[in-house]
C-alpha cells in the first residue's frame, strides 16, 4: 500500500435498531476520524431508518476468538449443566419458582 | 493447532453442512482467491454502474424522477462499499482493489460499458439490468462466505425498489405518445441482449463455474439463472406492450419456459476485453475522479492527526 494515498483507516459499525435492543454488527467503513466514521456509517448502513444509534470502533482494536478453536475455547462450559434451572428437581406442588 | 489435513477436512465439512466460512477461518488459497476476484468484480460493477445513471441526474424529467435517481445511485455506491468491505475481510486492501481496477487486472460487469442514450434507458437499466442483478443476487444470498452472504441479503432488500422504479418509467412511456413508446422500445432493443449476457458465458464454457459450485460460492449456474430472468421478464415486457427483440423466441409448453435465439457471445467477448462502446470512458472517468479526490483523503488524515496531537497536548498540560 502506498503511504501517500490510502483509503483511510477501517472501522467496524454496530447499529442499534430500536431502543432497548443491543447494538448489532452491520459491516465496516473507512474514515479518518470518529466523526467521519459515524457519518459514513449513517450514510452507508441506515439509509432506510434501520438505526437509532451507532457505535464505531477501529477494526484493529477488536480482539476475536478463533472459530477453528471453538471446541477447546468454549469447553469449560460443557460439563456444567447445573448452571441451568432445568437441572434442579423441585417438589410437586411448589409454585412460583 | 490442527494439521493441514484436519483443516481442509474441517473446511469441507463446513461447506457440506451449509456452515458459513468466516474471515478468520482457515480456507484453501484458491477459495480465498476466487472469493476476492468475485467480490471485487461485484463491488467494481456497483461503483462503475453509477456512471451511466449519473449521466441523467441533471436531465431527469421531473424533480420526483431526479430525487429517485439520486437515491438509486446512492444505493449503488453503498452496495459497492458493502462489497469492498466484505472483500477486505479476506486480506486485500481497498487500495489494491482500486489499483487492480485501474490497471485492468480486475473486471467489472460488461453491461456498464453500454451508453445510457435516452431517459428510457434509465427505465431499461432499472428494470432489466437491476432485474438481472437481483436474480443473481438472490441466489448469492446463500453463498458460502459469510460476509458476502450478509452483504447480499442487505443489497437484495434495497434492489427491489430499483427494479420497480425502472419498470414504472417504462410503463409511463408505454402509456405516452408514439415517440415515447418508440423510445421505450428502442431502449428495450438495446438492453435486452446485454442484460442476458450479464449472467456470464454458457455453463459449458464458463471457466470458474464448476469449482465455484463445489465450494458453494455460486449456488446456481449461469444458464439456470439466465433462464429464470427470461421467464420473469418476457411477461413483464408483454404486459406493457413491449416487444422482446428476438423474432425466434418461443414458449415451450412442456417446460413452461421461453426458448431464446442464440446469444451473440462474440459481442460479449469484445466488450469484456475492452472494445465495448464505453469501456475507455468508464475507466478513465474513475481514474480521474480518484486522482482528484487524493488531496481530500490526505487532508482528512492530516486533520485527524492534528486532532490527536492537540488532544495529547491537552492532557499533558
Amino acid at each position: 500500500m502506498s503511504t501517500t494515498d490510502n483509503q483511510l483507516p477501517l472501522w467496524e459499525v454496530f447499529i442499534q435498531s430500536k431502543s432497548g435492543t443491543p447494538h448489532k454488527h452491520a459491516g465496516s467503513i473507512h474514515a479518518s476520524d470518529k466523526n467521519m466514521a459515524l457519518e459514513n456509517a449513517r450514510d452507508i448502513y441506515t439509509r432506510r431508518g434501520e438505526g437509532r444509534n451507532i457505535w464505531v470502533v477501529l477494526s484493529d482494536q477488536i480482539a476475536a476468538s478463533k472459530t477453528e478453536d471453538e471446541a477447546e475455547f468454549f469447553d469449560p462450559a460443557d460439563d456444567k449443566v447445573y448452571r441451568h434451572p432445568s437441572f434442579y428437581k423441585v417438589p410437586d406442588g411448589v409454585k412460583n419458582m | 493447532m490442527k494439521t493441514p489435513e484436519e483443516r481442509l477436512n474441517h473446511f469441507n465439512a463446513c461447506i457440506e453442512s451449509e456452515v458459513k466460512i468466516e474471515p478468520k477461518d482457515w480456507m484453501p488459497d484458491e477459495y480465498r482467491k476466487t472469493m476476492i476476484r468475485q467480490l471485487s468484480q461485484h463491488a467494481h460493477s456497483e461503483v462503475i454502474g453509477m456512471q451511466p445513471e449519473g449521466n441523467w441526474v441533471l436531465r431527469a424529467p421531473s424533480l420526483r424522477a431526479k430525487k429517485i435517481l439520486l437515491a438509486k445511485i446512492q444505493d449503488e455506491g453503498g452496495h459497492g462499499l458493502y462489497l469492498y468491505s466484505a472483500a477486505e475481510t479476506l486480506g486485500i486492501s481497498r487500495d489494491e482493489m482500486i489499483e487492480q481496477l485501474h490497471s485492468g487486472k480486475a473486471k467489472y460487469s460488461s453491461i456498464f460499458n453500454y451508453p445510457a442514450l435516452t431517459w428510457a434507458d434509465i427505465g431499461a437499466i432499472g428494470w432489466l439490468v437491476d432485474g438481472a442483478a437481483i436474480v443473481n443476487q438472490i441466489s448469492l444470498q446463500r453463498t458460502s462466505y459469510g460476509p458476502y452472504s450478509r452483504a447480499m441479503v442487505r443489497i437484495c432488500k434495497e434492489e427491489s425498489f430499483h427494479q420497480r422504479q425502472g419498470y414504472e418509467i417504462m410503463t409511463t412511456m408505454m402509456n405516452g405518445t408514439a415517440e415515447q413508446k418508440e423510445m421505450a422500445q428502442d431502449a428495450m432493443n438495446r438492453w435486452w441482449w446485454p442484460s442476458l449476457m450479464m449472467f456470464g458465458p454458457p455453463d459449458n464454457e464458463s471457466a470458474h463455474t464448476k469449482q465455484s459450485m463445489q465450494w458453494k460460492i455460486k449456488r446456481e449456474s449461469n444458464d439456470v439463472l439466465r433462464q429464470r430472468f427470461i421467464d420473469k421478464t418476457v411477461d413483464q415486457a408483454h404486459f406493457i406492450g413491449l416487444t422482446v427483440p428476438d423474432k425466434n423466441m418461443k414458449f415451450n409448453e412442456s417446460t413452461q419456459q421461453y426458448e431464446i435465439s442464440p446469444i451473440d457471445w462474440e459481442e460479449f467477448k469484445q466488450v469484456i476485453s475492452g472494445n465495448g462502446p464505453c469501456n475507455h470512458k468508464r475507466l478513465s472517468h474513475h481514474i480521474k475522479v480518484h486522482k482528484q479526490g487524493k488531496w481530500v483523503r490526505e487532508a482528512a488524515l492530516a486533520f485527524s492527526k492534528n486532532q490527536q496531537k492537540n488532544k495529547a497536548t491537552l492532557f499533558t498540560n
